[in-house]
């Protein structure tokens, strides 16, 4: 599967979200989606999903647009987690999970929603109710529902947002790991380590436009990032791993320049 | 699921299903005029315009039938819009068709239609309902949300409300006034065949929608955007659930009257009974809306008053203080 979006412009009312943006996702690759707040990443999300209509521009999965591939067919070609999902009934997990089969015909839980949950870590949650959960807890048992799918497409904002250090990390192998099975990954990420880290490649979004987009050593040099986020960063590596840590506000009088 | 629920909800349908056959029964066997039923049938079967036949073919049977398919309406129609709204406090009576039924048979009323002839009662709430349903049906295809679909139906209930009291105002004589006050608690008593005739075609309609939109009831409960990144429609959800719903609870209020709190009640009671689940909730209500109806309407002809108590009003004693029972359980359990 290969997604490519090109000159791409979305509209929230009258203000552009997204300007004439062009990039590509292939089958296999896990792209880091990044940027300062109200740069546009949940707009592409969203326009990428068919959520909201294009102002302009055309997104084709394997040269096919939605519309071409037809609206069932669709939800089994994609597969979306929206930022903090909500579940509105007390069900219990695994009802919760079966319903990423529904594209499939029924919300049921099949050979592919228990793989999905054993993934996700969450087969020991299913006779849950969704009430009892923590906010880590849910925020998985969600994406499990989100790859229960299976899809070819996974579009994920801020997956490890209500996440504590250790599920994070399992949240990143996970979206890693689905990539590397053949899907086309695209995750909205605000940790720039995290992102560095697990990212085949990183697009760096502000006011809409795409401002880099390449490895996360060219992207998140200090002068994109500066461009984007007006801070400064601190690089460095430890057994190959880069990370990245946001050190001071360039326009602010916070921060001192750490010494060398 | 493939496991023991799905046996579970198979019991549960069953269930509700013998309640419902046995409170039809009861309903049937249950009147003011002591009833042969054995004669009755007989001589229905035969074919004998007998007392007995009329009794039962006249006035038992199209009561119990009504009484079954406006709860059913009002059931599945309450459990189908708290789905769409992700909402435990939807009513039926939301989307404003009640109001507009309503309206239409007090319009009938008002100007002597229904003093000319008895249908033009039902017949004045069918047209209501329908001006309402196809105004709904026109804000949900140009693409309002749901939000805004539930304030076109709060303005419709609005304006339906307001005329219906300007009537009241104008009324010729307080006699009048009275008889629109008493239709508007709901009832069933005195209804015939053609009733049933009138209101079931659409009431099935009205079903056949609803309980179609069982899956995109699952979906939403993961929100709007995920459901239709699951591959539903919003739009065409929308349509289907409020259509079905304005034919379904337009045609109730056409022939019973208004009848308030099953709608809401029901899917409560239901929803731990079915995992919480929004699309298996759909059949539960509908069947258990069924029942309850049809309990209040026997207990109202077992109450010794006279004239009988409303239904509507029934409903509405045992609904209430079951609906305030059920906040406090949610305030302590929360979300």
């Amino acid at each position: 599967m290969i997604v490519v979006a090109e000159g791409v412009e979305a509209r929230r009312g009258a203000a552009a979200v997204v300007r004439g943006l062009s990039l590509a996702v292939r089958g296999g690759e896990l792209l880091g989606l990044i940027g300062p707040n109200g740069a546009g990443k949940t707009s592409l999300l969203r326009a990428l999903c068919g959520l909201d209509p294009l102002a302009s521009g055309r997104i084709v999965f394997d040269g096919r647009t939605p519309a071409e591939i037809g609206r069932a067919a669709f939800g089994r070609t994609l597969a979306y987690l929206p930022q903090n999902g909500r579940i509105h009934w007390p069900m219990t997990v695994a009802h919760v999970i079966a319903l990423g089969r529904l594209p499939h015909g029924a919300a049921v839980l099949d050979a592919a929603a228990r793989r999905a949950m054993a993934a996700a870590d969450v087969t020991h949650l299913a006779g849950r109710t969704t009430g009892t959960l923590s906010g880590g807890e849910r925020a998985r048992v969600l994406l499990a529902r989100a790859l229960a799918v299976e899809a070819p497409v996974l579009l994920a904002d801020e997956p490890v947002a209500a996440l504590d250090p250790y599920h994070q990390l399992q949240v990143m192998e996970l979206l890693r790991a689905n990539a590397r099975a053949g899907a086309a990954v695209v995750a909205v990420l605000h940790d720039l380590t995290l992102a560095a880290r697990f990212c085949d490649r990183l697009a760096l979004m502000d006011q809409g436009a795409l401002r880099a987009l390449g490895t996360p050593a060219e992207v998140l040099a200090p002068a994109p990032v500066a461009a984007a986020y007006r801070v400064s960063i601190e690089c460095g590596a430890r057994g190959g791993e880069p990370f990245v840590i946001p050190w001071s506000r360039l326009d602010g009088p916070a921060g001192k320049e750490p010494t060398p | 699921m493939t496991d023991g629920t799905h046996d579970h909800h198979r019991l549960l349908l069953a269930g509700l299903a013998l309640l419902v056959v046995a409170l039809s029964v009861a309903s049937v066997l249950i009147g003011y005029a002591p009833l042969d039923l054995g004669a009755a049938v007989l001589d229905l079967l035969a074919g004998r315009a007998s007392l007995p036949a009329l009794v039962l073919a006249e006035l038992r049977i199209p009561r119990a039938v009504l009484g079954a398919a406006v709860g059913f309406s009002l059931g599945v129609t309450g459990a189908a819009l708290q789905g769409l709204m992700r909402n435990p406090i939807a009513d039926p009576g939301i989307v404003g068709v009640s109001g507009a039924a309503a309206l239409g048979a007090v319009v009938a009323f008002y100007f002597g239609f229904s003093a000319a002839f008895a249908l033009a009662l039902p017949l004045g709430g069918l047209i209501g309902a329908g001006i309402a349903t196809v105004f709904l049906l026109s804000v949900a295809r140009s693409g309002a949300d749901t939000a805004t679909l539930i304030l076109a139906g709060v303005a419709i209930n609005a304006l339906a409300g307001a005329l219906t009291a300007l009537a009241l105002n104008l009324a010729p004589s307080p006699y009048a006034a009275l008889e629109v006050v008493f239709w508007l608690m709901g009832s069933l008593a005195d209804r015939s065949l053609v009733h049933v005739a009138l209101a079931l075609p659409f009431m099935v309609l009205g079903w056949a929608l609803v309980l179609s939109s069982a899956r995109a009831m699952d979906a939403l409960t993961l929100g709007e955007d995920a459901a239709h990144s699951l591959g539903f429609s919003l739009k065409r959800v929308r349509l289907v659930v409020v259509g079905g719903t304005a034919a379904a609870v337009g045609a109730s209020v056409a022939v019973a009257g208004a009848i308030g709190f099953v709608g809401l009640v029901v899917p409560h009671l239901m929803r731990p009974l079915v995992g919480h689940r929004p699309g298996r909730l759909l059949l539960a209500s509908g069947l258990a809306g069924a029942a309850l109806t049809l309990g209040a309407d026997i207990v109202v002809r077992l109450v010794p008053t006279r004239p009988e108590l409303k239904l509507g009003v029934i409903t509405a004693i045992i609904g209430a203080p079951f609906f305030l029972a059920m906040l406090r359980r949610l305030k302590v359990e929360g979300p």
